[in-house]
């Protein structure tokens, strides 16, 4: 029974950890998933591309560079997830998300800049993934870094 | 000056090279962000003091660069490459370089 007792107070703060963090996590993923749809139809009529060259025919009056980057983390119940499948191998579809998030984000602010700087387009995106800090111990931060880069453009009236 | 990340400043035209510049400086993150940090690391999503932090450094660096860019005599640095590397726990370094040149 008292070893009983030891087990569930040991267990039982990590399996509420688990549970709340799988409710919260997900709900802080959907409200990003939701956010990032919305501001990505805003601004679809903002061209980026990763070509290296001015498109032919468009008068460059200005340009400049402009970034935007994002650090993002998983929650507590994807990263012990993520931690199983380190175990069996195969697919780990939270820190896929987490990416897609982060370039998505990156990408967006990127825009977002340069849209506000008054500039019409962005050529030659790159995008860029670190680790920032790894989580090596209990409690380590699990972040990634996405930059997202460009040399965005303002055009002159044909 | 003018900064691009494409071989030619678009619009202008190079007049001269001056060579590879480059700016970069390391920064460790304080203990007041790294608390809040933990705490987004359990619910997840986005460490928003990390990612001014890592805005503000890497701003550093483009400063840097642009410094140098300038006692060298140039007005504008094409094919600007960013870097990040993880030099040990908690700190990381933010590198910016490029070609430094002259444009009309």
């Amino acid at each position: 029974m008292e070893g009983w007792l030891a087990f569930a107070l040991q267990v039982g703060p990590v399996v509420v950890l688990l549970v709340s963090t799988y409710f919260i996590g997900s709900a802080v993923e959907a409200r990003h998933f939701r956010g990032l749809r919305m501001r990505e139809l805003r601004s679809r009529n903002f061209p980026i591309a990763t070509l290296r060259e001015v498109p032919e025919g468009w008068k460059v009056e200005e340009c400049g560079l402009v970034s935007g980057s994002c650090v993002i983390s998983l929650d507590y119940f994807k990263r012990f997830v993520a931690g199983l499948r380190l175990l069996f191998g195969g697919r780990i579809a939270s820190y896929e998300t987490l990416l897609d998030r982060a370039r998505r984000e990156a990408l967006l602010r990127m825009k977002e800049s340069a849209h506000a700087a008054g500039y019409r387009a962005v050529i030659g995106v790159r995008l860029e993934t670190s680790q920032i800090a790894a989580a090596t111990r209990q409690g380590g931060t699990a972040g990634v870094e996405v930059l997202a880069w460009g040399t965005a453009l303002k055009l002159r009236a044909p | 000056m003018i900064l691009s990340n494409t071989e030619t400043v678009p619009g202008r035209t190079i007049r001269e090279f001056f060579g590879v510049v480059s700016g970069s400086t390391v920064r460790a993150k304080h203990i007041g962000r790294d608390i809040m940090a933990g705490f987004k690391n359990i619910v997840g999503g986005e460490l928003k003091g990390y990612t001014e932090l890592l805005q503000e450094a890497r701003q550093e660096a483009v400063d840097r660069m642009i410094q140098q860019a300038q006692s060298v005599g140039a007005n504008a640095i094409v094919n600007v490459r960013f870097s990040t590397s993880n030099i040990t726990q908690g700190a990381a370094e933010l590198f910016a370089y490029g070609t430094a040149v002259r444009v009309e």
